[in-house]
């Protein structure tokens, strides 16, 4: 798995590429780690190049919900792939994150849910 | 037909495992969409086995089986690390997991949600789990 990470302006953009699992799932945990204290507002994550996700990578995005949420965090996952966005599906976690299926779309939702 | 392999228990072999879970179910014609949920299903339970029986120990071995019965695609796995029944966890909440900011606990979830059966023995010194998933559409050549 490859991660990157670049800000434009006030956007936070985290790229995925590859396999996010058990052995990979740490080297996200600490992008995201460290996008949140460095008090990110707007978070995007774009997943075009993810090409599979396991449990490990769905709890590290389940750990940061809470905070997402009580800290008003724009944060949005684009590009998904059906089948990545099916394994978010089968539990539900679908309905806790915000998908968007194109980076416009997505700085738009990001926008709103950060004011 | 009956497709095995054996490697050492480190998470990096993970990958190996589901490359080969995925090119025997090819093999076995089973479709990519019921294809990646059974791979996803045993990525779960062989990154339990070797992170949480096995301690990541690459001296300890992960043997996994998989083949065609009927309409059933069976795995079992088996390691000699400490027992662990995954049929007796107690699944937490979504909203639980989400409070306490962890980061484990969704695994088994996903592999109950995706399995039809999951059954555990220990056997001697191994623990064997096999799982079962009924595959309807077998793709047509």
């Amino acid at each position: 798995m490859k991660i990157t990470s670049s800000k434009t302006e006030d956007l936070f953009i985290v790229q995925i590429e590859g396999e996010v699992d058990a052995s990979s799932s740490i080297d996200l945990d600490t992008v995201l780690d460290k996008a949140l204290a460095n008090n990110e507002l707007k978070i995007l994550v774009d997943c075009e190049k993810l090409s599979y996700i396991s449990s490990a990578g769905l709890g590290v995005f389940m750990s940061y919900i809470q905070d997402i949420n009580e800290k008003r965090i724009g944060f949005v996952l684009y590009n998904v792939t059906d089948k990545v966005h099916n394994v978010f599906r089968i539990l539900g976690l679908d309905q806790l994150l915000n998908f968007e299926e194109n980076k416009e779309k997505a700085i738009k939702k990001v926008n709103e849910l950060s004011n | 037909m009956n497709y095995q392999i054996k490697i050492s228990c480190s998470k990096e072999n993970l990958k190996v495992i589901r490359d080969f879970v995925n090119t025997s179910l090819a093999e076995l014609e089973v479709n990519d969409q019921e294809s990646d949920v059974i791979v996803l299903a045993v990525d779960e339970v062989c990154a339990n086995v070797i992170i949480h029986s096995c301690n990541c120990d690459i001296n300890k071995n992960l043997e996994l089986e998989l083949k065609k019965e009927q309409e059933n695609i069976v795995v079992k796995i088996k390691d000699s690390g400490l027992s662990y029944n995954p049929i007796e966890h107690k699944s937490t909440s979504l909203q639980e997991i989400v409070e306490t900011k962890r980061k484990g606990g969704l695994g088994l979830m996903l592999v109950n949600r995706i399995m039809d059966k999951i059954e555990y023995r220990v056997e001697k010194t191994f623990n064997i789990c096999t799982l079962y998933k009924h595959v309807s559409n077998f793709s047509i050549l």
